[in-house]
């Protein structure tokens, strides 16, 4: 019964408007789409570039990039703090325990998802393409851009898989963000706190918004690829 | 512009990986018009083509164009697929000029007239891949027109087709080397060949077999190889054995 | 420009107007270490809003163990720092880290553990409660994370001449985490654990937990203050950190923790002195 209680207090609480959780929320939501666009910038035309791409090495370069994927979160908050601490080499840039900290360490985790897998879905797009590409002497770049053009409606799963992983990771921002109130708390450190003081029931039910946000960003994006495949074929 | 032809094809070889596609391959194309290529399944037309095209490079032997250099001669593929990108029709033709970068307006009208040639400039604005198999095969043709190529390539383009469709691409073809395009084109349709080709080459386990005036071979061929696959003679694989 | 650029540039502008939205911070602001037990109890949350309508300084709290925050401080990545382990602290001011530390309150540990009591446990004296828990082999749950607390406990157990160590692996269980999750672990496990009474009134899922012993004097546990040093770390807000050194150890700060309660019950006690050096 307290869980159904405090349920319906975080989703009363989200109704409300109430100006705490739904400033955790939206920072959750900026980082994370933040992380994911500069992810995309890198990623996608990394990942399209190893799509069309034929050098000695290659297959090592995909298996490093695969690996890349799993990443451990804590690992690389770490390091970022590292680098980001005023006794880092970026300490001057006094980042540390701020948003933008919690975008670049979700950058990091990220991009390599999205070029791995876009690689993957490019691979085929290049299969089906890239003779037709090359035979208009299309520039690498160039073929590249087109393929991603042309396979951006599958592209959309490799995005919404980035977004799934910095939305619900909590080890990286926790250690750059510091989980400071009103600054960097996002819905996963928010969690991760309701339940060191035991207050399991508010940590579940802030999980349980987490995963509807998550949820309604997918069938968003899902209708929006259905419909533009529909319309391209 | 100095002439594109005679096409000197020499001792040409092409082995990925060891095994030869093409084999010694020699031939002059010396008319305008259409060439045909046939032969069997394996014998190494699409990749002629596409050594031809560029595509591909050969590994012993040359191609000559006229008094040309290839990377000066203006050419263009047409595939068996379409191989066509989910954006509209316009958009998959302005892709083969983004090379040459046009300022948009000429870029708009060279498109344009390009689908004009094709029947297709009404449909400028829809999505390419909503077309029908035919009119995707002429907006591929479309796009190979677009950039204005004195050698035109073509990979089985009506393999797919109905012959309503196969018609109507026929005849663009056609079109086509009239007003002095070189068209090499590969087919196993026999009645195409002998309704579009001016000479046709005969190739047969990677090599040149027979070439001549598409009448001739056509009818009367000479080399016991040409004569079984017009005759749909099989088992083929004798002769490429025997090569 | 062809569709993909103008996407590629729509894109390029949202990432551009989401982060320099996200990096805003307060324009004046402070950034303290300080430990779960403060943050956790709900101190901050009536302290930090009264400090910061007193002088428009907001403050940033990154809460962590004694010894993580002792670390960011060190590090130059707070300005302030609020912790509880006086010998940690010293050695972080005789470091060059601090020019001064100050006593600013205090609060107890308690003992919780199982209602039933299998041990024993239960009185004033924290020495005879850890020998009795170690002679009955009873579950204890040790933070095991280099905190404060973590430190205290192993102070109270040397106090006791018992060396916990010998239980590892048995009955004696360090989790390297925090309050709360070793709080959690507790209660799951119905075992006994040192905890801070301001954590412990706040933390919600007590199950069979009790508090069986309290009120020992060796029980007092201590919260000093420090700026960290802007000679080492130039870029430290030395003034605005220092104002909030100076309010926390005023009246205004000393009665603003004195009033914070739980269910009736106070949970930090004023201790500052005075003077100022």
């Amino acid at each position: 019964m307290r869980m159904l209680q405090a349920l319906a207090d975080a989703f009363a609480m989200i109704g409300a408007l109430d100006r705490d959780v739904l400033s955790i929320v939206g920072l959750s939501l900026r980082v994370s789409l933040a992380a994911v666009a500069l992810g995309c910038l890198v990623g996608l035309p990394a990942g399209a570039l190893l799509a069309i791409a034929r050098f000695p090495g290659r297959d090592a370069v995909v298996a490093a990039l695969n690996a890349l994927m799993g990443l451990p979160p804590v690992v690389v908050g770490l390091v970022i703090y590292l680098l980001l601490s005023r006794s880092g080499i970026l300490g001057p840039l006094g980042l540390l325990f701020t948003p933008a900290a919690m975008i670049l360490a979700q950058t990091v985790l990220v991009t390599p998802l999205i070029a791995a897998l876009a690689r993957g879905i490019l691979e085929d797009s290049e299969r089906e393409l890239g003779e037709q590409l090359r035979s208009l002497r299309l520039s690498p770049w160039h073929r590249a851009r087109t393929l991603l053009f042309d396979a951006r409606f599958s592209l959309v799963v490799a995005v919404l898989a980035a977004f799934g992983r910095a939305v619900s990771e909590v080890g990286a921002v926790l250690v750059v963000g510091g989980n400071i109130a009103g600054s960097t708390r996002t819905m996963t450190t928010a969690i991760s706190l309701e339940t060191q003081k035991g207050d399991l029931p508010l940590a579940l039910a802030l999980g349980l918004v987490l995963m509807t946000l998550v949820l309604a960003v997918n069938l968003a994006a899902g209708l929006v690829r259905g419909h533009a495949m529909r319309a391209y074929g | 512009m100095s002439a594109l032809l005679p096409i000197v094809i020499e001792a040409l070889a092409f082995r990925p990986c060891g095994a030869a596609v093409i084999d010694g391959l020699s031939a002059t194309i010396a008319t305008p018009g259409i060439t045909a290529i046939v032969g069997p399944n394996g014998a190494g037309k699409s990749v002629t083509l596409r050594l031809l095209d560029g595509l591909l490079v050969p590994d012993g032997g040359s191609i000559r164009f006229g008094t040309r250099q290839a990377a000066d001669v203006r050419r263009a593929m047409v595939f068996q697929r379409p191989a066509l990108i989910r954006a509209s029709v316009h958009d998959n033709v302005a892709l083969a000029l983004a090379a040459e970068g046009l300022a948009r307006r000429e870029a708009a009208a060279r498109v344009g007239a390009a689908l004009e040639r094709v029947g297709l400039a009404r449909r400028s604005r829809e999505a390419a891949r909503r077309l029908s198999g035919g009119e995707q095969q002429r907006l591929a043709l479309a796009r190979a027109l677009v950039t204005e190529p004195e050698l035109i390539l073509l990979d089985e383009p009506t393999a797919n087709l109905d012959p309503g469709a196969t018609d109507v691409i026929e005849g663009i073809v056609a079109g086509l080397a009239q007003a002095g395009v070189k068209v090499i084109l590969v087919s196993h349709n026999l009645g195409q060949v002998a309704r579009l080709a001016g000479d046709v080459l005969v190739l047969a386990g990677g090599r040149a077999v027979e070439h001549g005036p598409a009448r001739s071979v056509l009818t009367s061929p000479r080399t016991p190889e040409a004569r079984a696959y017009l005759n749909g003679e099989l088992p083929w694989t004798r002769f490429a054995a025997a090569s | 420009m062809d569709p993909f650029r103008r996407r590629l540039l729509a894109l390029a502008a949202a990432v551009l107007v989401a982060i320099p939205g996200a990096a805003r911070a307060q324009e004046r602001s402070i950034t303290v270490a300080s430990t779960t037990s403060t943050e956790q109890s709900g101190l901050f949350g009536r302290l930090l809003p009264a400090f910061t309508k007193a002088t428009g300084i907001a403050v940033r709290v990154v809460a962590v163990g004694t010894g993580q925050a002792l670390d960011i401080g060190r590090r130059g990545d707070a300005d302030v720092v609020l912790v509880h382990d006086k010998a940690a602290e010293e050695r972080f001011v005789t470091e060059g880290f601090a020019a001064r530390r100050q006593d600013v309150m205090y609060n107890d540990f308690v003992i919780v553990g199982p209602k039933g009591d299998p041990a024993g446990a239960a009185g004033a004296d924290i020495r005879e409660a850890l020998r009795r828990i170690a002679a009955a082999r009873a579950l204890f749950v040790s933070r095991g994370d280099k905190s404060g607390t973590h430190a205290a406990e192993l102070r109270y157990w040397r106090d006791a001449g018992v060396d916990p160590a010998s239980g590892q692996g048995a009955w004696y269980r360090e989790i390297g985490q925090g309050m709360g999750p070793a709080l959690n672990t507790a209660s799951v496990q119905n075992a006994y654990l040192l905890a801070d009474r301001g954590t412990w009134l706040s933390f919600k899922n007590r199950g069979e937990l009790a508090i069986l012993v309290e009120g020992d004097r060796r029980l007092f546990n201590q919260y000093g203050i420090m700026l960290v040093s802007p000679a080492r770390h130039p870029h430290v807000k030395a003034a605005e950190g220092q104002a909030f050194i100076d309010w926390l150890v005023s009246p205004a700060g000393q009665g603003t923790v004195a009033g914070y309660t739980i269910e009736g019950q106070q949970l930090f006690f004023p201790n500052a002195r005075a003077e100022r050096s």
